[in-house]
C-alpha cells in the first residue's frame, strides 16, 4: 500500500524543519507543501484549526500538528531509525529535555536576540543558565541520543542555526567554546551530519528575516 | 507489581498536575507512596529530584525522579504495560491527536483558567472567562470526534486525553463558584458536562479529586496570603 505523506512547511520554521529532519533520516517519502505565513492557504487552515500554524503532516489524508508530536508519530509508524528510546526512563528524559528546549531555551535566545540593553543582558543570563542544563545534560556523548542522531538532537537542533544567525546579527558567541565545550562540539557534529546539513533554509535569506525581526521588536518596544 | 517503596510521588493533594500521575498510577494499580510538599515551601528531596524547575509532581521510580506530568503519566503506562488498560490509546493516529489535546490543554486552556484569577476588573475578568469558554467548546468538539459516543475521550475507560483535562475538574467548579459562572454548562458543553461526572465518579479518580468544598476553602487560602496588589 502507498504512504501519501505530505508536509506543511515554511522556508524558515525551525518546527518544520524538525519534521523533514526525522522524514529524511527515516527515507520517507513526502511531498512538500511550502506556506506562506503572511497568506496561508485554505488546506493548512483546513488541517490546523486550531493554530494554524505549520508544519503539519498529512499521512494518508490525515493531519497531525506539533512538531514533537508529529516526530512521536513518525517514530511510531516508521520503525527504521529509531529517534526515541525505547527504555521508558530513557523516554521520559527525552520527552522531558526537548520541552526544556521549547519552554525555556528557546524563548531565552529568542529575546536575547531581538531585544538589546537591559532587556537583553537579563535574556542572555537567564539562557547561558539553561544552556549550562543542556551542556550537562550531554555528559560526555557525541549526540544527546548517544552515537546516533534522536529525537532529542532533533528536537535542540534549531540551537544550531539560530547559534549562527546569533554570533552574525549580534556579534558575539552565544554558545561559546570555553563556557559550553559539550555543547559547541555538539553544534559542530549536529550540523555537519549527513541529511542535517543538506536541509538548513538559506543562510542569508535568514538573517534579513532575524534582522527585519529584531528591527520591529525593537520598534515596538520603544513605542510602549 | 511494584515493589513497596519502589514507587514515590511527590506533590500536593490540590495541585491538578500532581492529580495526573496519581490517576494513573491508580489505573494501573500501582502502590506509591505520596509525599506531600508543605504548601509555601519546597523539600529538600524536590529540589534535588527536579533541579530544572523544583515542581511538583515528581514521580521516584526506585529512586530515579521522573518530571512532568504528561511526561509521567506516558513513563508510567510504558512501565507497567501490563496492569490495567492502557492509557495511551494504542493507534498511533489516536495517539498523536490525544497527545495534540493535550498540549493544548497545557499551553493555551489552562493559562487562560489560571488568567481568571489574575484578571483586574469586570472588563478583564469576562474577556478571561470567554477564553476558557471558548477552549472549552473546541473541547467539546473534540470529544464528540475523539469518543464517538463512548463515555471517555479514551473510549470506555479514562484514558490520556481525559487524565489530562479531567484534573482540571475540581478547580473549573470552585471558579464557577467564586466567579458566579457556568463553565462546564450543560446547554453549552453538553458532552463535557456529563463526562465531567463520570470522570470524577470513576474509581481511579475518587480520593483523588478533592471535594469542591476542600478545594474552595484552600482557594480562599492561597487568596489570602497571595493578594493581587489594588489596581491603580
Amino acid at each position: 500500500m502507498s504512504e501519501v505523506v505530505k508536509l506543511f512547511k515554511t522556508w524558515s520554521s525551525a518546527f518544520a524543519l524538525r519534521v523533514v529532519w526525522a522524514l529524511q533520516l527515516k527515507g520517507i517519502k513526502y511531498e512538500c507543501v511550502l506556506e506562506d505565513i503572511s497568506n496561508k492557504s485554505d488546506l493548512l487552515l483546513q488541517y490546523n484549526p486550531v493554530y494554524k500554524k505549520v508544519p503539519v503532516l498529512l499521512h494518508n489524508g490525515r493531519p497531525i500538528s506539533e512538531s514533537l508530536i508529529i516526530l512521536e508519530y513518525l517514530d511510531e509508524i516508521w520503525k527504521q531509525n529509531p529517534l526515541l528510546p525505547q527504555d521508558p526512563h530513557e523516554r521520559a528524559m527525552a520527552r522531558f529535555w526537548a520541552k526544556f528546549g521549547d519552554e525555556k531555551v528557546m524563548p531565552s535566545i529568542w529575546t536575547a536576540l531581538v531585544s538589546e540593553g537591559k532587556e537583553q543582558e537579563v535574556a542572555l543570563a537567564e539562557a547561558s543558565d539553561h544552556l549550562q542544563k543542556l551542556e550537562d545534560e550531554l555528559r560526555g556523548k557525541k549526540f544527546f541520543a548517544g552515537d546516533n542522531i534522536g529525537y532529542l538532537d532533533i528536537a535542540l537542533g534549531w540551537l544550531t542555526n539560530l547559534n549562527r544567525v546569533f554570533e552574525e546579527i549580534c556579534s558575539f558567541k552565544l554558545v561559546d567554546g570555553e563556557r559550553f565545550p559539550l555543547l559547541s562540539a555538539w553544534l559542530e557534529e549536529f550540523s555537519d551530519a549527513p541529511v542535517i546539513k543538506d536541509c538548513w533554509p538559506p543562510h542569508d535569506k535568514l538573517i534579513h528575516k532575524y534582522i527585519a525581526l529584531r528591527q520591529a521588536y525593537q520598534e515596538k518596544s520603544s513605542s510602549t | 507489581m511494584a515493589k513497596v517503596g519502589e514507587v514515590k510521588l511527590i506533590g500536593a493533594w490540590p495541585s491538578p498536575f500532581v492529580m495526573r500521575p496519581r490517576i494513573a498510577l491508580n489505573l494501573k494499580g500501582v502502590e506509591y507512596e505520596f509525599l506531600e510538599e508543605k504548601f509555601g515551601g519546597k523539600s529538600d528531596l524536590l529540589l534535588r529530584s527536579n533541579p530544572v524547575h523544583k515542581k511538583i509532581p515528581v514521580l521516584l521510580h526506585a529512586d530515579r525522579p521522573i518530571c512532568e506530568s504528561l511526561v509521567i503519566v506516558q513513563y508510567i503506562d510504558k512501565s507497567w504495560p501490563s496492569s490495567g488498560p492502557s492509557i495511551l490509546p494504542s493507534d498511533p493516529y489516536d495517539r498523536a491527536i490525544a497527545r495534540f489535546w493535550a498540549a493544548y490543554i497545557d499551553e493555551k486552556w489552562f493559562p487562560s483558567m489560571s488568567g481568571i484569577a489574575r484578571a483586574q476588573g469586570e472588563e478583564a475578568k469576562k474577556a478571561a472567562i470567554d477564553q476558557v469558554a471558548e477552549g472549552l467548546s473546541l473541547l467539546e468538539d473534540a470529544f464528540g470526534k475523539i469518543s464517538k459516543g463512548k463515555p471517555f475521550f479514551g473510549g470506555d475507560a479514562i484514558g490520556f486525553l481525559d487524565i489530562a483535562l479531567g484534573c482540571f475538574i475540581g478547580w473549573l467548579r470552585v471558579t464557577e463558584r467564586t466567579q458566579g459562572v457556568k463553565l462546564l454548562d450543560e446547554a453549552k458543553v453538553p458532552g463535557l458536562a456529563k463526562w465531567a461526572g463520570r470522570f470524577c465518579a470513576d474509581g481511579a479518580v475518587k480520593g483523588v479529586m478533592p471535594e469542591t468544598e476542600k478545594l474552595a476553602e484552600f482557594a480562599k487560602l492561597i487568596m489570602g496570603k497571595f493578594k493581587a496588589p489594588p489596581p491603580q
